[in-house]
């Protein structure tokens, strides 16, 4: 162990047998409480090296994944793994904010209740403490009753944000969390993933560099379905070691 | 010149086709709703509704077929609705999208389209004979179920397929399985719009005659069903009955016209109460 929470060897990924590589041998380490970010042009490959992460590719049929995700050193691909226990570890926040149709409270209590849980106390306990964390309790408390989809996008998007963390994940992934909302919503968010870094390991996608550059302890930059490079995002956007990252990051294409 | 002529009166005429074609459509529905009012207007009394037939059912009303229809109606819907809907959430959440799925739901579009009367042998057949449930409530109520499960499935994948993937992704993100997924995010989104499609059915269930006429509908019951194995009146049925086999016609007429009334207001009633709540869930997305 080196420190490294969530670690990729050689991962390489195509969506079906015949297909050409979506990822080809990337090797990214994400250090313990720390956020990461993943930028590139649309289409790099970022998302789709998000969502090997918990496995949600798996539900595309025939993918292909070839090397190894390790998760505190332990492969999330082995055949022995329970896919369900590895996707509570590492919890997901989405692009566009997929509240579901239903209350405030119940959004955020759906996971717990996936596990049995059924004890009202304790369910309004995690509720309280995951849309705490989330920065959503003060402006909902008083209203957990009332339906997901009265909230702002952005409140929406930290509602996503307490789901996720109310079954107690280990890492958080977000992908483009901040894509589909105004500028206020979106720094409340960054405000929000800052805190986070200090009880969860983070990894974000981003299309938006200076939201990297704001957030991100470390950065990692993808190119055609390859890393370029990976470092500390000081690094990256004042020395970056490769021509194509400087390409991008001072905007000569994406 | 002769040029704008022309379109002018080709306009003009695809118009007047147009209107002319709608006012049939509507005069067909107008013509026999003026026809079947003017009839049966006169026997509709608080009487006619609450009381059984009398007198060779030259008197009396028509309680026991509403209650037996009501009665169909119910064993229907307690077979085709979960079956209906089980098979939806097959076909939409885990069939393979390969040749067998295939053949499979256009074995069920054809389904949709046997006539009921082949039906209504079939459950003579199959419900009656073969599963010894005999001529009963049972065997026509399962019968007139057969009749709405192809429109029920349809409804109800239609139903599921409008559940946005969002959801299912951020259910399966939270390390819920498939079931779990299914059971409790899919389904409940997509139970309003199924329940109104079901509504709709029902309105169609109600007006068969066909499929109950030899699996459990009777010319004559002189009281209400108490079990499903006993045999039922139904409203299509009693205006078969009144319509083909009556000798006095002169009073069994205005009870037929009667009877369509009710069983026309049953239907319309149905079919527009899931119309309603259609639009209104349509409102609220």
């Amino acid at each position: 162990m080196d420190g490294a929470k969530l670690k990729t060897e050689s991962l390489s990924m195509a969506y079906s047998a015949n297909a050409p590589y979506a990822l080809k041998d990337i090797s990214v380490d994400v250090a313990e409480n720390s956020v990461m970010a993943f930028i590139g042009p649309s289409g790099c490959g970022k998302s789709t090296f998000l969502r090997c992460l918990n496995r949600m590719n798996d539900f595309v049929g025939g993918v292909r994944v070839e090397g190894r995700v390790l998760l505190d050193g332990s492969d999330i691909y082995a055949p022995e793994v329970d896919v369900t226990a590895l996707r509570r570890k590492v919890g997901m926040v989405f692009q566009r904010p997929n509240p579901f149709p239903f209350s405030i409270r119940e959004n955020v209590a759906y996971g717990q209740k996936l596990l049995g849980e059924r004890n009202k106390s304790r369910l309004d306990e995690i509720v309280e403490s995951s849309l705490s964390s989330a920065g959503l309790w003060e402006e909902v408390r008083d209203r957990l009753n009332e339906p997901a989809v009265s909230l702002s996008g952005g409140q929406q998007q930290r509602l996503c944000i307490a789901r996720a963390i109310a079954v107690s994940p280990e890492v958080l992934l977000m992908d483009e969390p901040t894509s589909a909302l105004d500028p206020l919503a979106t720094a409340r968010i960054e405000e929000l993933v800052r805190e986070l870094k200090k009880d969860y390991t983070v990894a974000i996608v981003t299309h938006n560099m200076q939201q990297a550059a704001r957030i991100s302890d470390a950065t990692a930059f993808f190119l055609m379905g390859e890393l370029v490079e990976a470092g500390p995002t000081t690094g990256i956007f004042t020395t970056p070691s490769d021509p194509r990252t400087e390409d991008y990051i001072t905007g000569r294409f994406g | 010149m002769k040029t704008h002529f022309m379109r002018k009166t080709a306009d003009l005429t695809a118009t007047a086709a147009l209107c002319c074609c709608m006012a049939i459509s509507t005069a067909i529905l107008g013509a026999s709703l003026a026809f079947l009012t003017s009839k049966g207007w006169g026997a509709l009394t608080w009487e006619f509704i609450t009381e059984p037939p009398r007198a060779g059912m030259t008197e009396g009303g028509i309680v026991t077929p509403i209650v037996g229809s009501v009665q169909l109606i119910a064993v229907s819907m307690a077979f085709a609705f979960p079956v209906g809907i089980l098979t939806a959430i097959y076909f939409n959440e885990y069939a393979a999208d390969g040749t067998l799925t295939r053949l499979l739901r256009l074995a069920i579009r054809s389904l949709a389209s046997v006539p009921s009367v082949v039906l209504g042998l079939f459950g003579f057949a199959f419900f009656c004979s073969f599963l010894r449930f005999g001529v009963s409530l049972l065997s026509a109520g399962l019968t007139l179920g057969c009749l709405a499960i192809p429109t029920l499935i349809t409804a109800a994948e239609t139903a599921l397929q409008n559940v946005p993937q969002d959801f299912r992704d951020a259910s399966y993100a939270l390390g819920a399985t498939q079931w779990q997924t299914i059971y409790r995010v899919v389904l409940p989104s997509a139970l309003p719009s199924i329940i109104t499609g079901g509504i709709l059915c029902v309105g169609r269930v109600a007006g068969e005659t066909a499929p109950i006429m030899f699996t459990g509908a009777v010319y004559f019951s002189p009281g209400f069903a108490s079990s499903i194995f006993d045999t039922v009146m139904a409203l299509p049925y009693h205006i078969y009955v009144l319509a083909t086999a009556g000798t006095q016609i002169d009073k069994t007429g205005p009870i037929q016209y009667g009877t369509i009334l009710v069983l026309l207001a049953l239907t319309l009633g149905i079919s527009m109460t899931g119309i309603v709540a259609r639009s209104h869930m349509r409102k609220k997305l």
